[in-house]
């Protein structure tokens, strides 16, 4: 058990908020409320990474996911007018308990290899280093640095997101 | 600071309800979230053990996870629409066109 500092404090009471929005979204009938709830999620991921001092992650976290993918959600719903609630055909309950009872299985082996394995601990000058390399500065110097792999998948992302936009505009369009 | 372990299973948890909601909602828009929920909490883990090891690797691994989801987004709500126009419905107990 951690000692309770101002940090760890903040960090339990984030968690909570953060696992208690994720199970409202799982538990809404509503659409709309569940993506609400999955935004609220997503932003505490974000101060998550502020923490973990990856702030240029923090800042997309914020703008991608909490901004335009769930606008994308949000006006996918709106589009096809399912923000009211969906009378649900009663199938059973067999499906809910076998996948809560197997949810219940994975995070427990989850937690018992997790106590099992026993992280080494982190190099003395580890911290002072992740510091500094989560800003704007020194992820771009990684990116763009051709002595580290990362170049080329940057440029092969490129091509990804150009099919992702053409495949899109192909299955929404009635008539190309 | 916190160490990274409260992290990791954070994220688990996260995770693990990413998996019920994918189980168990009859919504593919609701499932697509879930399965953003998940994408997310392994982002989370890659920074933890990122900052653990002082490695600026794990946050390179979230920026294309990223642009992934954001491709995945794209072309399933699309999927969706296309869905929605042949059927006038969504719920994945009548979409079952590919099931033998």
């Amino acid at each position: 058990m951690t000692p309770l500092t101002p940090e760890t404090i903040f960090f339990y009471v984030l968690a909570t908020i953060s696992v208690v929005a994720a199970m409202l979204m799982v538990s809404s009938q509503n659409p709309v409320r569940s993506a609400l709830f999955l935004v609220l999620t997503f932003l505490c991921v974000a101060v998550f990474y502020v923490t973990l001092n990856a702030q240029f992650i923090a800042a997309v976290q914020v703008i991608v996911y909490a901004g335009a993918i769930m606008v994308l959600f949000l006006f996918v719903i709106m589009l096809l007018n399912l923000g009211a609630p969906q009378p649900e055909r009663n199938r059973g309950n067999a499906q809910r308990n076998t996948a809560i009872v197997l949810s219940l299985i994975l995070i427990g082996m989850l937690f018992g290899f997790g106590t099992m394995y026993v992280l080494p601990p982190s190099a003395p000058d580890a911290l002072a280093l992740a510091s500094k390399l989560g800003t704007v500065e020194g992820i771009g110097a990684n990116l763009y640095d051709p002595g580290q792999p990362w170049l080329f998948p940057f440029e092969i992302t490129s091509i990804l997101l150009l099919i992702a936009v053409i495949g899109a505009i192909i299955m929404a369009k009635r008539k190309i | 600071m916190v160490p990274t372990s409260n992290y990791l299973m954070l994220s688990a948890m996260l995770f693990v309800i990413g998996v019920v909601g994918v189980l168990i909602k009859r919504n593919p828009i609701i499932i697509f979230m879930c399965v953003e929920l998940m994408l997310n909490a392994a982002n989370l883990t890659f920074v933890a053990l990122g900052r653990h090891f002082g490695q600026v690797n794990g946050q390179m691994y979230v920026i294309f996870a990223l642009a992934v989801a954001a491709a995945e987004v794209s072309v399933g709500l699309g999927i969706i629409i296309a869905i929605f126009r042949s059927k006038e419905t969504i719920n994945i107990d009548e979409v079952n066109l590919m099931k033998l």
